[in-house]
């Protein structure tokens, strides 16, 4: 590792790398920091909430919808097939906008919604949020674990099979934790992803990281400090989902034959 | 249904013309910046695998960024970046300001984007090459141009197609982010005629519905053209792996 850095073109970037920053942090305009501060604890917590709540949700959505299209009956297997084509056909900015725009200008209409008890949540923006970022979620994982369920060996269900296990049991027993284990590389990279598409929740009014650098933007007519800041954390937050699903491949069992 | 029909009709009452503009808007671009990002991405694949440590480190530290960092926050600083420097080297060398026209800004933006990505796909690509083959072509004498042209990329082509069909299906849903920039695509051009008529769901179905119209048709399409692509290769044996 050492020896790697220490070639002296490496040298030279590190060097460039670290005056950038510098420049950046000395040189730059930061007195709205302070000012903002609490502002960016609340966005970045926004953030961190809406990504884990969405992929969760969204998860939870994924493993029915790859089940279905790997092996389920065509009734439900065409529905599944083509809720995913069309989540991920379609620009996410539209579909958070058609449910936003679409659904917040339907609600209202409807007597019974006003007068429920969630109302007072249905008007805020983050629901209609996070439901966007779920159903997105869901469509594009849908199609990896149905990818993930048709390469768990048929060998494997059928000695589960010939055990006399019930098919719920095969489920949780076998299938899934098999599917699980051979998608948790790819289940990373989609929360990367995940974490890049947050910021479009933003254009309807969530004030979420980006959002406060727009903010800042356009109360201060600063432009580049707040956006170096938020790239900056997103940088962090896209190595900590590195970290940690480095670290759930690590707990997995090693097949050792 | 009648009024709906009237709301996407093409002439001025109806919105469908304001959409067909921002539909060729977004698809200037998507070409534009699908064909910017294979230039770089050509360049850059080249370049990890026969460059120098210095070239090969700088392009690990550009694909690296761009494909960390949110496609929203590249755009908005190359946009801004990009048309401050173009206007202090105008100011500099003596003229005035300019404005970059959108669609420029959104194809050289997402081109950079792109590029990160095409860079990786066909870096693998390449590498997927028997080397057998660029060695049997260096023995006959074959400059490197050459061997380009008529060896390496006819042979990666069919192995990069699956990896560019996906980049193409983002670049054209990522055409959607310049709405956020204020540039008149497609979606922006649906929010707009949504708003004004409060018509929601007509438009932004109706948007979606061309999306999706774009994403299969060039699924087929790079479907046909990669079995094109793979029409010298050796049949594949089913069972072996």
């Amino acid at each position: 590792m050492m020896r790697a850095l220490m070639q002296p073109h490496r040298i030279v970037m590190l060097a460039v790398a670290i005056g950038l920053v510098l420049w950046i942090i000395l040189g730059g305009n930061w007195s709205w920091l302070p000012k903002y501060a609490p502002m960016i604890g609340q966005g970045i917590w926004r953030t961190v909430w809406l990504l884990v709540l969405s992929i969760l949700i969204g998860f939870a959505l994924a493993v029915p919808l790859g089940l279905a299209q790997a092996s389920g009956p065509r009734y439900l297997a065409l529905p599944a097939r083509a809720f995913c084509t069309v989540i991920r056909g379609t620009p996410l900015l539209l579909q958070i906008w058609l449910l936003y725009y679409g659904l917040g200008s339907l609600f209202p209409g409807i007597p019974w919604i006003r007068e429920s008890d969630l109302w007072p949540i249905l008007r805020q923006a983050w629901p209609y949020a996070l439901l966007a970022l779920s159903l997105s979620y869901a469509g594009y994982e849908g199609e990896v674990m149905r990818g993930a369920f048709a390469s768990v060996p048929r060998g494997q269900i059928e000695a589960a099979r010939a055990m006399g296990m019930p098919r719920r049991k095969i489920f949780s027993r076998v299938s899934l934790p098999l599917a699980l284990q051979s998608v948790l590389p790819t289940l990373g990279g989609e929360a990367v992803l995940q974490l890049k598409a947050t910021p479009l929740v933003a254009t309807i009014t969530v004030i979420e990281i980006y959002a406060v650098a727009s903010r800042v933007r356009q109360d201060t007519l600063i432009t580049y400090e707040p956006l170096f800041l938020v790239a900056a954390i997103y940088l962090v937050l896209a190595g900590l989902i590195v970290l940690a699903f480095r670290r759930m491949e690590g707990r997995q069992p090693r097949r050792t034959a | 249904m009648e009024s709906t029909l009237g709301l996407l009709a093409l002439s001025p009452p109806g919105w469908g013309g304001t959409l067909l503009v921002g539909l060729w808007a977004s698809i200037q671009i998507a070409v534009g910046a699908f064909g910017l990002g294979l230039l770089i991405g050509l360049g850059g694949a080249y370049g990890k695998i026969y460059g120098g440590p210095v070239l090969r480190d700088c392009l690990g530290v550009y694909t690296t960024v761009v494909r960390a960092l949110p496609e929203l926050i590249l755009i908005l600083l190359l946009y801004f970046g990009l048309t401050d420097m173009v206007n202090q080297l105008m100011l500099a060398l003596g003229y005035g300001r300019i404005q970059i026209s959108g669609v420029l800004a959104g194809i050289i933006v997402l081109g950079v984007v792109q590029g990160a990505y095409a860079t990786e796909i066909l870096r693998g690509a390449i590498l997927a090459v028997p080397p057998g083959q660029i060695e049997a072509a260096r023995a006959m004498g074959m400059p490197a141009g050459k061997i380009a042209r008529r060896i390496t990329i006819p042979t990666m082509l069919g192995l990069a197609l699956p990896g560019l069909s996906n980049l193409w299906l983002i670049a054209t849903k990522d055409t959607a982010l310049l709405a956020i920039v204020g540039f008149n695509e497609l979606t922006l051009a649906t929010r707009q005629a949504a708003g004004t008529t409060k018509a929601f769901f007509t438009f932004f179905i109706a948007a979606g519905v061309i999306y999706l119209a774009i994403s299969l048709l060039s699924t087929w399409g790079f479907a046909r053209v990669e079995a094109w692509a793979r029409r010298g290769d050796p049949p594949r044996v089913s069972g072996a792996r």
